[in-house]
């Protein structure tokens, strides 16, 4: 993740202050993970560019209010799953807020128990892998799927998710034991079959 | 899942416990419950596999060239 650590409070002072240079390097540092945010949000290449651009014009014009104590990196984020989040709704015309923030319920459906870890390396991160990961993550809501992004991949520590999002610390670790159950399961199914149509493809 | 009835009570653990933030009583009983139950061992392991191939293949992320280039000219960032 983008550790704070990585921004020296003298680089934090002069973005404040309004140094296009700087604000420059923050955008060359931060943005491949914002977008990276938004093509898991949003799913397409277009919806992800928009969310990164307004991002940043928005974070750029906020600058001047930052609390120079908190985080940046949290910050950001906070901007940008915001904006994640409204062009889900307005992609959805008519739905409501609350569909797009909703949890998935509760799925108490029988465990694939298969134990796929043993997995040579190059089939785990195979191109078709790959796909695999990102069909999985496209199955989850949108609530679910921002907490795992951002918690799971991203980096970010309970306290900072619950933070970004404005939410409280118990409802991400629920969306995270949600999503990461459903993840789980989806890729188990996955490499079950992978593990027994190897034999019949050889 | 088979015939063990507390499995389910464990499930809900797991992902706290794979970030370490179990409390020691439930952490220490979880542990026990693992050392006999290859299933829930099971969910343990693919559940930290998950997420670890998240995580490596996400590594490598750059800006398309093309998003690069106009995220910077709407910022004006590129003289
Ligand atoms: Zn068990």
């Amino acid at each position: 993740m983008i550790a704070d650590q990585d921004f020296s409070p003298d680089f934090i002072d002069r973005l404040v202050a309004g140094d296009r240079r700087v604000f420059g390097e923050l955008v060359e540092r931060t943005s491949p993970k914002i977008f990276a945010l938004g093509l898991r949000m949003l799913g397409n290449e277009q919806d992800a560019e928009d969310m990164l651009q307004e991002t940043y014009l928005k974070a750029f014009k906020a600058l001047p209010n930052f609390e120079k104590r908190s985080s940046i990196s949290t910050w950001l984020f906070r901007i940008a799953a915001n904006e994640a989040l409204m062009l889900l709704r307005k992609r959805k015309s008519g739905a409501s807020l609350v569909e797009v923030e909703k949890d998935d319920e509760q799925d108490d459906s029988a465990l694939e128990i298969v134990d796929w870890c043993c997995l040579p390396e190059q089939e785990l991160v195979s191109t078709e892998t790959r796909e695999k990961l990102n069909e999985a993550a496209e199955n989850l809501s949108p609530a679910l799927r921002m907490v795992f992004q951002l918690r799971d991949v991203d980096g970010f520590s309970i306290t900072e998710t619950a933070e970004i999002l404005d939410i409280s610390e118990d409802a991400v670790k629920t969306r995270l034991v949600r999503a990461r159950m459903k993840l789980r399961e989806y890729l188990s199914v996955y490499f079950k079959e992978r593990m027994e149509g190897g034999n019949q493809h050889a | 899942m088979h015939n063990h009835n507390q499995c389910g009570d464990y499930l809900a653990y797991i992902s706290d416990y794979l970030d370490g933030e179990l409390p020691p009583e439930i952490c220490a009983s979880l542990e026990a419950h693992l050392r006999e139950c290859v299933n829930c061992r099971v969910v343990v392991n693919t559940m930290r596999k998950t997420i670890e191939l998240y995580q490596v293949t996400s590594g490598d992320e750059t800006l398309p060239e093309g998003v690069h280039t106009r995220l910077f000219a709407r910022l004006k960032l590129d003289d």
